[in-house]
Formats: C-alpha cells, sequence, structure tokens
C-alpha cells in the first residue's frame, strides 16, 4: 500500500478534555505540535490555559526546528449567569499548530479560514 | 475549599469596590509594534515631561517590562495618579528570521528572538499585578488575532478594567470601527499615540475607567 504524505490532524474531543488537568492539556498540545501535528480542541482552553500555553511556547522555542505556535479560536461568547458566578469559562473550538506550518488567512466572530502547508 | 476559593476570587471586586487604592497600576498590553511605548511616552511626555523608552520599527524593541510610578493625569477637575507598566508585546510565534530582514546579524537576531520569548512571560506575569489594563491595538491592522483574544479574555477573567485604545488612526487605512466590531463589549478609544491625535479623550476615559 502506498504511504500517504500529509500533516497529521489530532481531534480532541470535550469529553476527553474535561478529563485532564490544565497542564496534561497543554504538554499534549505541545508535544504534539512540536512534532509537526495540528490539534483541534472540541471545547478549546480558558483564557488562563491560553495565557499558560503561550508561557511555555515561549520557554520552549528553540530558534532552530521550533519557531512558537499558531492559535486559531473564536472569541468568548456570552457568559450564563452560573458560570459568571462561579467563573467557569469554557472555551470554543480551537484549532492549534505549528507556526510554521499554520497560518490564519482571516478570522471573523464565527469564522476561522487558515492555511496549512504540507 | 475550592468552592470557597472560587467565590473569594469572584466578589473580589466588591472589596475593590469598596476599598478604592489611592494609586492605580495600569499594564500597557498588545501586539508587538502597535505603539506601547510611543503611547507611554506620550502620557509621559504630557504628564512628566520625559519618556519611559525608545520606540523602533523592529518589532519587540521593548523586552523587559518598563515601569514609571506615580504618574498624575488631571481631567476636568478629577486627578488620577496611576503607576505606569510597558510591557513587551505578546506573541504566540518569535522567528528571528523576522528580524534579519531589519538589517540585524544572525546573532543579534537570535539574542533579540531569546529576549523577546523571555519578555513574552514576563508580560503575561506582570498580569496579576496590575489594576487595569491599557490594550494598544493598531487600528490598520486586523484585531481579531488570538493574542488580542487571549489578553482580552485573561483581562475579563480577571475582572480587570480595560480600555482598549485603537492606535496609529492617523494612518489612511485605520480603522477603529473594525476594533469596535470586534470586542463590542469593551469601551475603544480611537487615538493617534504618535502625532497626539483626540489623546484629550483618551486621558477622559481614563480618568472615568481607572480614577
Amino acid at each position: 500500500m502506498r504511504r500517504m504524505e500529509g500533516v497529521q490532524l489530532n481531534l480532541i474531543s470535550k469529553e476527553m478534555l474535561g478529563r485532564m488537568s490544565s497542564m496534561e492539556k497543554l504538554r499534549m498540545i505541545l508535544d504534539n505540535v512540536k512534532e509537526g501535528k495540528i490539534v483541534v480542541l472540541e471545547s478549546g482552553l480558558t483564557p488562563q490555559e491560553e495565557a499558560k500555553l503561550i508561557e511555555l511556547t515561549m520557554l520552549e522555542i528553540d530558534h532552530e526546528n521550533f519557531i512558537g505556535i499558531e492559535v486559531e479560536t473564536y472569541p468568548q461568547k456570552e457568559q450564563s449567569f452560573l458560570s459568571k458566578i462561579f467563573g467557569r469559562k469554557s472555551g470554543r473550538l480551537t484549532v492549534i499548530g505549528p507556526a510554521n506550518r499554520l497560518k490564519t488567512l482571516e478570522k471573523q466572530a464565527d469564522i476561522i479560514k487558515a492555511l496549512v502547508q504540507i | 475549599m475550592g468552592l470557597l476559593l472560587a467565590l473569594k476570587k469572584r466578589f473580589s471586586f466588591l472589596a475593590k469596590l469598596f476599598f478604592k487604592k489611592d494609586k492605580m497600576r495600569i499594564g500597557i498590553y498588545g501586539p508587538p509594534n502597535a505603539g506601547k511605548t510611543t503611547l507611554a511616552n506620550r502620557i509621559l511626555r504630557d504628564w512628566t515631561g520625559d519618556i519611559i523608552g525608545s520606540p523602533s520599527d523592529i518589532p519587540h524593541e521593548t523586552r523587559r517590562a518598563r515601569l514609571r510610578e506615580g504618574v498624575r493625569i488631571e481631567v476636568d477637575g478629577k486627578t488620577l495618579t496611576i503607576d505606569i507598566v510597558d510591557t513587551p508585546g505578546l506573541a504566540t510565534k518569535i522567528d528571528f528570521h523576522d528580524f534579519l530582514r531589519y538589517g540585524l546579524s544572525e546573532e543579534e537576531a537570535k539574542r533579540r528572538a531569546k529576549e523577546a520569548t523571555e519578555g513574552v512571560i514576563e508580560a503575561i506575569k506582570w498580569l496579576d499585578d496590575l489594576d487595569g489594563i491599557l490594550l494598544v491595538m493598531d487600528a490598520t491592522e486586523d484585531p481579531f488575532t488570538q493574542v488580542n483574544v487571549t489578553i482580552v479574555g485573561n483581562i475579563e477573567a480577571r475582572k480587570l478594567p480595560l480600555l482598549i485604545v485603537a492606535n496609529k488612526i492617523d494612518l489612511p487605512n485605520a480603522s477603529p470601527a473594525r476594533i469596535k466590531a470586534a470586542f463590542p463589549q469593551h469601551p475603544v478609544v480611537p487615538i493617534s499615540a504618535l502625532k497626539g491625535i483626540n489623546i484629550d479623550s483618551l486621558y477622559k476615559a481614563m480618568a472615568d475607567r481607572f480614577g
């Protein structure tokens, strides 16, 4: 059988993300992205996790093989009353990839267009 | 216990309401080259007569956060005393090759890239020690960047007062309306920090938002 060339996409369900701690999620994302894979998170990250992901990314940039990440996500929606009280803010669908492979073409409130380089 | 901590954090704004600080520490945030240092310099030049640092066309010129304490701003008889923190530009990627285009040697470009990564981490850490944020966006650029979305999300999560500054309105393709449409839940003040256009409106908005 002929081997198919391309970029691997890892689609992570909301349920799996719900079972993971923040650090587990961020480690999984960075490990995959550093291997050149694109990670799609069904429920995204919280703003605090996004900031932590940027921090960890900065620590791992080696200026040769890994220059950082490209993140595509929609802005947060209005929160419900309960989530406002308890501060639970769930993210929306998020795509994360290596900065040298994933490029944002256009981003609007509900549409993200991106290009993946093979 | 976790619930109690979450509730305490959620309602910390009530404590802030009743025990107002006499001095607010305001962070100037934004992506690289949005005009953060130019704005910090404009504010300081207008109210203290000096500057905080040198702006540059090369991205990531500010790679260490710079603090200036006790800046007094007077608007319509109201006095606002603030500490200004000019933070390094936030980014999700830093490629030293981008700096080579500005005539830097490879060694200089790599050093700048390394310092820039440290600067991004420092800027994020500062979020925990601020009382308000001026988020500077380049009005000629698409505002829906991940950096802007992440900063706004973090400020909202921390319940800090936020003022979005739509900078560079002196340029022909500037569109502050695009920024207002992208972040309708927050006040947006269109200015040119370089030319000083509409800067009095910014001081008024700062007095209202942070005073």
